[in-house]
């Protein structure tokens, strides 16, 4: 089936799915709401978008220098630094560490890297026990499904199918769908792994050059416990995150946590700059880095598709999409949904595979809008929509470049282009279409399924304009 | 060096993008005076369920000998330093005073069982996010303030801050930072069911903090 072909059976799979649209609609009924509350002052926030934006436009100018100095300052620092060009190399570098490490059990803190690697795959597959410790994380892996948003991973289930789980998977536990008791559940469930694990796993947020220090945002706790309890902390980030000096975080973690969730912070924001010092009592002995490429640098080499790369990761673009809140996550079929998936996905994966996901968009420019770090998303689609039907342009950056030309949509397009540049030919269409509108066939595909087909008016505009005196000088 | 650092690198070097402006260092200067500071903490603490109680800077001692033993606390987890000490004399028998003096390796069971509260420093405060700030360290280890179900700072109220820029421009944090850093507002919490919060999951249930005058 092609990629096309694909999408649609999974477009049509999420709208039939009254639970699911339900569950999507009631956990996203507010999240814009809180976002907005959080910014009653429209200068400020535009003035804190523009903070945003420039510490990362100007991260991404000074990357390789940046990862450099990063690498530079952590291996002083005593962190152990990793380069990984893709999945494999990444996932091979993790379980060698666990391996040296003899370590046999990880906890994980949240990563959306670590989905793009397909990491607790590769690692179970190699016998080490991965136990997600987020809690919208730890359902999905219960679940055996991948996470629908990049925040809230969860966020497609509701309480009774998260009872239904933990009543499968911990019998021993009373059946409950009160969610602060499905909540202590999970305390009291994965207590025990904390302390127990051999090594833990994390994302970053930010990933400071001057100082040497990886930044976690988070709430319950659980990312702290992973890079604190266990005796070795591998970290595993894409090398976008890199960001140049300390004083360059607090405005990113402002908008961050105020964007993603409409918190003014979260509870825990976590700075690791080291691994345990001699006559410390706790801590990772040892801390590791891997920086993963896996398709950024390839996005950086073009001026325009750079944006991307500024992505903080908030999912505000996500939580403001009409496609999105109609479909949930899944039916995009890449790690990143929603509009910033839609902008990232086809570059990172290339056209040639996902680049149908451009069509999910209606170009109604929310996103863009609420973008913390002002990526022109919807400019960003519409250009990759290009990209996918270009069959002249040759020789750009984004991978299958148009590979989803059609040869009868680009003849319909070629002979647009020759009617509408020559004014002669532009009228003598103009007349017939309107002369010959009885000759309009009544069903055309998709469009007439749930519509009417199009009918041009009986006389053209132009000549309505010039009966009543408009000339064109 | 590994052939993918190289790789990577020259591909990030083979391209520079437009130049942008080197932005500018960010500070959002509010103007607060000290009450300010620390009415805005108190209320954004407490707008996510963190207890915040002002008393005077030697009354601490007495108030958790009163309130510790009134709120079922037995065992509670005290660092190396001043604190443990003062409160070894002054805690009633009914409540079992540990110091966390040997590392975590030694006794991790015991400290995710069976310590009903730990009590540590806070560095500092943020008063418009209302934050603790920590700096574990030797005396005062990294889990102190995360494995326990009940955590206890003490926060002196003349070391607030407006807010984290403030911060780590005052006191020149890019200058050398510690092995872990911390900025904690309110107990734990999650929103992953169905996007309602809930308090308690993994970290402490419960963050009590002393502000001292």
């Amino acid at each position: 089936m092609n990629q096309t072909d694909a999408f649609h059976r999974r477009i049509d799979e999420a709208l039939h799915n009254a639970q699911l649209r339900q569950n999507f609609r009631s956990a996203l009924t507010g999240i814009m709401a809180r976002r907005a509350e959080q910014f009653p002052d429209e200068t400020q926030l535009q003035a804190l978008r523009d903070q945003a934006r420039a510490v990362r436009a100007n991260a991404l100018v000074r990357q390789p220098e940046l990862l450099e100095r990063l690498e530079a300052k952590l291996t002083e620092n005593g962190i152990q630094v990793h380069w990984a060009e893709g999945p494999d190399e990444a996932n091979a570098i993790i379980h060698g560490i666990l391996e040296r490490a003899g370590a046999k059990t990880v906890v994980k803190g949240k990563s959306m890297v670590s989905e793009e690697t397909g990491l607790n795959h590769y690692l179970e597959h190699h016998g080490i026990e991965v136990i997600e410790s987020d809690l919208g994380e730890y359902i999905i892996q219960l679940a055996e499904e991948p996470p629908s948003h990049i925040v809230a991973p969860a966020i497609h289930k509701n309480r009774r199918e998260v009872a239904e789980l933990f009543q499968r998977f911990h019998p021993e536990i009373p059946y409950t769908e009160d969610i602060d008791q499905l909540t202590q559940s999970a305390r009291v469930v994965l207590r025990d792994r904390f302390a127990n694990a051999d090594a833990g796993i994390s994302g970053v947020n930010f990933a400071v050059a001057e100082t040497g220090t990886l930044c976690l945002v988070e709430n319950e706790g659980n990312g702290r416990l992973s890079t604190t309890a266990p005796r070795v902390h591998v970290a595993i980030t894409g090398i976008e995150k890199v960001v140049e000096r300390l004083s360059d975080v607090p405005p990113l973690l402002e908008i961050l946590t105020k964007s993603a969730t409409g918190q003014p912070i979260t509870t825990y924001f976590n700075m690791i700059s080291r691994p345990r010092q001699p006559g410390e009592l706790d801590g990772p002995e040892a801390v590791h880095l891997v920086l993963l490429d896996n398709g950024r640098s390839r996005i950086r080499v073009d001026d325009e598709l750079l944006d991307t790369l500024r992505c903080i990761r908030c999912g505000a673009c996500i939580n403001h999409c009409p496609v999105y809140v109609q479909l949930g996550g899944h039916a995009y079929g890449t790690v990143y949904p929603g509009p910033i998936g839609i902008a990232l996905e086809p570059q990172r994966i290339g056209i040639h595979k996902v680049g149908t996901l451009t069509s999910a968009c209606t170009l109604c420019g929310a996103c863009g809008e609420v973008c913390p770090v002002r990526i022109p998303l919807p400019k960003l689609i519409n250009r990759l929509r290009a990209e996918a039907v270009d069959g002249l342009r040759a020789g750009t950056a984004v991978r299958g470049h148009g590979s989803m030309r059609k040869p009868a949509e680009a003849g319909v397009w070629l002979l647009w282009r020759w009617l509408y540049t020559a004014p002669s030919r532009y009228r003598l269409f103009t007349r017939l279409a309107t002369r010959l509108r009885w000759m309009t066939p009544p069903w055309l595909g998709a469009w007439t399924r749930y519509r009417c087909a199009p009918r041009p008016a009986q006389r053209t505009l132009h000549e309505l304009a010039r009966e009543e005196g408009f000339r064109n000088e | 060096m590994s052939d993918s650092r190289e790789r990577i690198l020259a591909r990030l070097r083979a391209n520079r993008p437009i130049e942008v402006p080197t932005p500018t260092v960010y500070a959002k200067p509010l103007g607060w005076d000290r009450e300010h500071c620390i009415a805005s903490f108190m209320q954004r603490m407490q707008a996510v369920r963190g207890e915040v109680h002002r008393i005077a800077r030697d009354a601490w001692v007495d108030w958790l000998a009163g309130e510790l033993p009134a709120r079922g606390i037995h065992h509670l987890l005290a660092g190396n330093g001043d604190v443990g000490d003062r409160l070894a004399s002054a805690l009633p028998a009914s409540i079992r005073l540990s110091r966390y003096d040997h590392p975590i390796e030694q006794w991790k069971p015991a400290l995710f069982n069976d310590i009903d509260a730990a009590i540590t420093h806070a560095r500092a405060g943020l008063a418009e996010s209302g934050s603790i700030v920590l700096w574990p360290d030797a005396n005062e280890p990294r889990l102190m303030s995360l494995a326990p179900p009940i955590h206890i700072a003490l926060l002196d109220s003349h070391k607030l801050h407006e807010n984290f820029a403030a911060m780590i421009a005052a006191e020149h944090w890019a200058n050398g930072m510690p092995t872990n850093a911390l900025l904690i507002s309110g107990p734990s919490k999650t929103a992953d069911i169905e996007q309602t919060l809930a308090y308690g999951i993994h970290g402490p249930k419960q963050l009590i903090t002393l502000l001292l005058d």
